[in-house]
This record gives structure tokens, sequence and C-alpha cells, in this order.
């Protein structure tokens, strides 16, 4: 349960935003819960409404208007790889059906060990560092081919790679 | 920790926002502290009545740099007298195609950011503020809550701060991915915790905003501008830019150049062509085909453009707007239809569903992109694609359906010859460089055929 298991981390979010308007906290709510199950599950989902004292419906609603809520259980690793205009003025494309060569999978779906989900995605304001990509949220700049298949297989591994060329100052 | 993000590009001898190219590690407080930090946040609260400060930013001549350009002192006098509480909202969805200047400000200078937002707060005595952030900003999201955190533990933010009877709190929200959280009505109501929606205006956010209360929504950058105005005073900040459009700007680069990335700038001292030519020009010198000047959502100028001046007016006055100042540059290589493609297909993804022109409008428009490019295009879906962007025309709830008519028209308009070209080049079906990306997206199969059986239909009467 949500509320035992993050009770400090609820608190501190509710205190974020008036008494009266605890709905504001839907949206950190639902992370918290995607991180906890990793995707938003229908109990998930009900946990947070009740939280809010919220139709589950009114969840579900907010969940699906979102892209980075998940409905259905992803991999564990999400990959989201930028194929928007500016990104695709630089290669992009390509480089996405590179992705899902080495992946094994269409954008859009996972692998059959459960490892990763492959998305495309809009614009993720970093344009002028395109191929780009977001492995669970946190950005590898400048890809190339060679460094995505490093990523993956060190993903793979779980060596804990985090970071692939991030630009130090 | 967030990494760094950021590009290096030195365009002044001191940067007003980009200051993390002057300065390393300004995101540091004690770096920020060194190099006038805070200094205009005790200026304020030691010598300077609320009122004072709004006069200041109104006398700079600052425009709101999320888009609309909007003057943000005049927009802060909006505030009513007498209704509290108030509430201070930075717009950081920063989602626009092309646009990486928030991102750049937050991970590298979000002392300035934090201080522009005190200061906001203090001029239309709000004692909270909310940071909303996409959802895509996680690691950007870190740095800023860090630098938030040190500057609470310097007693910059919190209860009585500096000794000044004052008390603020600011908050970071996170988005979760969906462009038309930027536009400031639908920004409030996700932020409410309803569906990210745009409402109705009027009332506008100064009068009726977050929780019905008055509120100012500022965007990043706008904000970052706030404290060296305030420190420094009006007329130095006139220095920089036109009499209509002053200040430094930034300019985001993209596309097909040797160099993308930010460029800070005076406004109206450099053309589009010395901006391109900033950054690196064109990959292999090829000539460029046309500019996005602020992303997807503004009208395309061809190359006979180039040498526009970069501020407000001179860029309207060519036919297109500034907007954010993401310029995203095409080159010869540069497929129109493809490229118009795109940019339809992203607000036919980001259209909210609340009205039926756009989310219908937007629908079509791209099937027939659709069909046009995977080869089974006819002359006569070049003209149902404008008479669809005609239509939506003026009947959209919000902006974001204006916006979409935009790479529908401008690029027929100044490339019709191209569609056509493009048309009968690929009559039946015939294979071509984009068949990975339509099949990706479910446009055709493996073999080339359309999926999606509307070959031939006049689509554009559903709208
Ligand atoms: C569809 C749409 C998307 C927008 N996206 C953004 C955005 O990502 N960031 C932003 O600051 N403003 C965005 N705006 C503009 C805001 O509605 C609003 O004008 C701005 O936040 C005001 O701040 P400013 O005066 O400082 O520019 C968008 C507007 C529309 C219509
Ligand atoms: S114009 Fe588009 S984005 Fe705006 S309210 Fe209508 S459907 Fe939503
Ligand atoms: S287009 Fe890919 S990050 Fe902007």
């Amino acid at each position: 349960m949500l509320r035992e298991k993050r009770a400090d981390e609820i608190k501190a979010i509710l205190a974020k935003y008036p008494p009266d308007r605890k709905r504001s906290a839907v949206m950190p709510l639902l992370y918290l819960a995607q991180e906890e199950y990793g995707y938003c599950s229908p109990e998930a989902m009900r946990e947070v409404a009740e939280i809010l004292n919220l139709d589950p419906t009114e969840v579900k609603s907010i969940v699906g208007f979102y892209t980075m809520f998940f409905e259905h259980p992803v991999g564990k690793y999400v990959i989201d790889v930028c194929d928007d205009l500016p990104c695709a003025l630089r290669g992009a494309d390509k480089f996405v059906t590179h992705c899902e060569r080495k992946l094994g999978v269409r954008a859009g779906q996972t692998t059959p060990d459960g490892k990763f989900t492959l998305r495309t995605v809009m614009c993720i304001a970093a344009c002028d560092r395109a191929p780009v990509i977001q492995v669970n949220r946190v950005y590898h700049y400048d890809m190339t081919e060679a460094s995505f298949d490093q990523l993956v297989d060190a993903l793979a591994r779980e060596d804990g790679a985090e970071h692939v060329n991030p630009r130090e100052e | 920790m967030g990494g760094y993000y950021g590009s290096k590009n030195k365009t002044m001898e001191q940067h007003v926002l980009l200051r993390d190219v002057d300065v390393p590690n300004i995101r540091e407080i004690d770096v920020y502290l060194a190099h006038d930090g805070y200094a205009a946040w005790k200026k304020a609260l030691s010598s300077m009545k609320p009122e004072e400060v709004i006069a200041v930013v109104k006398d700079s001549g600052l425009r709101g740099r999320g888009g609309a350009g909007f003057p943000t002192g005049v927009k802060w006098s909006f505030i009513p007298k007498d209704v509290f509480p108030r509430y201070v909202v930075v717009n950081g969805d920063e989602s626009e195609a092309g646009t990486f200047k928030d991102h750049q400000i937050i991970d590298g200078n979000p002392h300035q950011l934090i201080e522009g937002i005190l200061l906001t707060c203090y001029a239309v005595q709000a004692n909270v503020a909310y940071v909303y952030l996409r959802g895509e900003f996680y690691e950007p999201a870190r740095t800023l809550q860090k630098a938030i955190d040190e500057a609470y533990a310097r007693g910059f933010i919190g209860k009585n701060v500096l000794g000044s009877g004052f008390n603020v709190d600011i908050y970071i929200h996170l988005g979760a991915g969906a462009y038309i959280c930027g536009e400031e009505t639908a920004l409030l109501s996700s932020l409410e915790g309803q569906l990210g929606q745009p409402r109705l205006r009027p009332p506008f956010p100064a009068v009726q905003g977050l929780y019905a209360k008055p509120t100012v929504i500022n965007n990043v950058e706008t904000l970052a501008n706030v404290p060296p105005i305030v420190l420094h005073g009006a007329q130095w900040y006139r220095q920089f830019g036109t009499e209509k459009s002053p200040g430094t700007k930034i300019f985001c680069v993209s596309g097909r150049v040797k160099r993308p990335g930010n460029y800070e700038l005076p406004l109206g001292k450099y053309t589009i062509r010395e901006l391109i030519e900033m950054a690196g020009g064109t990959i292999d010198d090829r000539p460029v085909k046309g500019v996005l000047p602020a992303g997807s959502s503004a009208p395309i100028l061809p190359a006979s453009a180039l040498d526009t001046k970069l501020d407000y007016e001179s860029l309207q006055a060519a036919g297109s707007i500034l907007g954010s100042a993401s310029f995203v540059i095409l080159d010869d290589t540069v497929n129109i239809v493809w490229a118009a493609r795109k940019m339809v297909r992203f607000f036919k993804h980001e259209s909210c569903g609340k009205c039926t022109p756009c989310r219908e409008g937007t629908y079509w428009g791209l099937r027939l992109y659709d069909k046009i490019l995977s080869g089974y295009g006819t002359r006569e879906d070049i003209d149902m694609i404008a008479e669809v962007a005609s239509q939506m025309s003026g009947k959209c709830f919000c902006l974001l359906g204006e916006f979409a008519t935009s790479p529908m028209l401008s690029t027929i308009k100044h490339f019709r010859d191209e569609y056509e070209a493009f048309v009968a080049a690929h009559q039946g079906g015939r294979r071509n460089g984009y068949d990975d990306e339509l099949i990706r997206e479910g446009v055709i199969d493996e073999a080339g055929n359309l999926i999606i059986g509307y070959v031939g239909q006049k689509t554009a009467h559903h709208l």
C-alpha cells in the first residue's frame, strides 16, 4: 500500500498545495504510484483516488491524458527517442530504425523479457544534441548507433550505467 | 543529480541570461553570490516598494519570452488590488519543437531564475510560486530543487526573508507529457489536478488564475531577465535591443546547421542570415530552403527573408512571428512535404481534443500528408490540405489549433511546386525513402500498401 510505504513522501507532496486544494497533488502522486507499481495499475489509481477523495474514473482520465503515465505494464527501462522535426533533420528517423533493430521490437513495444520499452516522442527540448533519448526520464545526448548499443548492452547487464556522454562543465 | 545541459556559444561580452557561458559553475550558489547573485533581491527587499519593482520592469520594456511577447510589467499591474492570496506560476513547459532555452537556464543558471521568481512574488505580493516544468525535465527539476534548497538554507526563500517580514515559498510541479499544458490556462488546469485543457479567457489569470485567485504566469526566460533589470535599472537594460523589443533574447538554433545551440543576442541587432552564420552555417554549406522562426507554430519563411532582423516587429512584418525564437533551419536537401508532415503530426498528437475543428482538422490534415508522403497523393489532396487548414482557422478554442494550420498553409504557399513535383514523382505508392517511418507509424504495410482505408475520400467534409 502506497499510503504506508511512501507515507513521508505523500505528506511532503500534499504540503505543497493549499489544504483545500489537495487535488493538485494528483500528478505527483501518480508519479509516486508509478514508481512503486511500475505503471498506473488499477490499484495504484484507486489508492491515489482514495488519498485525494477523488473518483477513480477521474484519476483514470488524467492518466489517459498524459503520455508519461503508463496505463499498461512497461519495460524496466522506458527508452524515449525523439523523432520530431528538429531531431529528424539531424538523422533521428534513421536512428529510431536502428533502435528498433537493436532491441528487436517496433517503437511502441516492449521486449519479450520485459526489460525495454521503446517509444518515439515529440520534441524533448534538447534538439541541438540530436539524436537524443531519455531512459526513464534521464537524458542521453548526442547519441550514435554505437553509443546506443553500448548503453542497451550495459543496461541489459544491469551494471548501473546511468549516463552516456553527459556534457560536463 | 541532474547533468548540465547547455551550449557554450559566446555571443556577447557578458551574457545577461546565459551567464553559465561566462562564469563556470554559476549554477552553484556560492559562485552565483560572487557574481552579483541575489543582489537585486536584497536591493528590492531593503529599498524598494513592490510598485517600484513593477515600475522598473515596465520601464525596461521587457516582453514575455514564452511566445506572445506581452509586456511583463504591464501584465503584473493587472493584478487586482486587495484580493489575496495571489500566486506566481512559472511556465517551464518548454514543449515547442525546436525550443531548448529554458532547459539551459534551469540547468546552467538556476539561481537567476529563482531570484527572478522571488522578485516577481514581491512585486505582486504573492507568497507562493509554483514552477510548472514539463515532465521530461525530471533532471533539470532536481537541479532546480537543489538550488531552491540552497536558497532556503541561505535565507533568500522562506519566512521573513532577510528580516524583511516577507514570506515566500517556491514549489516545483512536474507535468507529464502534453504540449498543450504550455498554454497558460491549460497549465493552470493541470496544476489544479484537472485535465490539462484550456479554459475560456476572460477571466484572465491575472484576475482569476490558479485556484481562481489572481495569478501572474511568466515564462522561465522572462523571469530570468528580472534580476539584472532590478539591479541595474531600465536604462541599462535598454542598451540592448530596440525601442519596441528591448533586451537580449535567447535564440535556439536547430536543424541543418553545423553548430546548433542557444545563442543569446540583443534583439533587433542581427539578421536571420547572421544567426545561421553564427551557428556555423548550414551543413555542407547547402543553400537555405526555409526557416521556421518559432518551431512548428509559426509560418515558414523562405530564403528570400533571410535578411529579416531578429526582433518581434521585423519577423511579423516578414510574415511570421518571433514567438519563442526557436529557429529550425531547413536546407535544400529537406523535402518540404516530409517536414510539413512532421509538424502536422506534432499537432495531431498534441491536440487536446476539447474542440472539434482542431481535433478533426489535425487528424484529417495528417491523413492527407500520410497519403501524399506514402506515394498515393494527388494534386487535389494538396488543395484539400489547404481546405482543411482554412476550415480550422479562426474556429479553434485555443491557439494550438491556429498554430496547426501554419505548417500546412505556409508550406503550400511558398513551396506548392515542390508538393506537386512530389505527388507527380511518387504516383501509385512508389516506395521511397520514408518507408521505415511510415511503416513504424502504421501508415503503410511492409509491402508499401496504405493501411488506412481513406484513399480518395473527401475527408474535409467531416470537419
Ligand atoms: C499551444 C500553446 C503552447 C504554449 N507553450 C508554452 C510553453 O511551453 N512555454 C511558455 O512559456 N509559454 C507557452 N505558451 C504561452 C503561454 O500561454 C503564455 O503566454 C506564457 O506563459 C506567458 O508568459 P510570458 O508573458 O512570460 O511569455 C504557449 C501558448 C500556447 C497557445
Ligand atoms: S484548439 Fe486544439 S488544443 Fe486548443 S482546445 Fe481545441 S482541441 Fe484543445
Ligand atoms: S526535436 Fe528532438 S529534442 Fe527537440
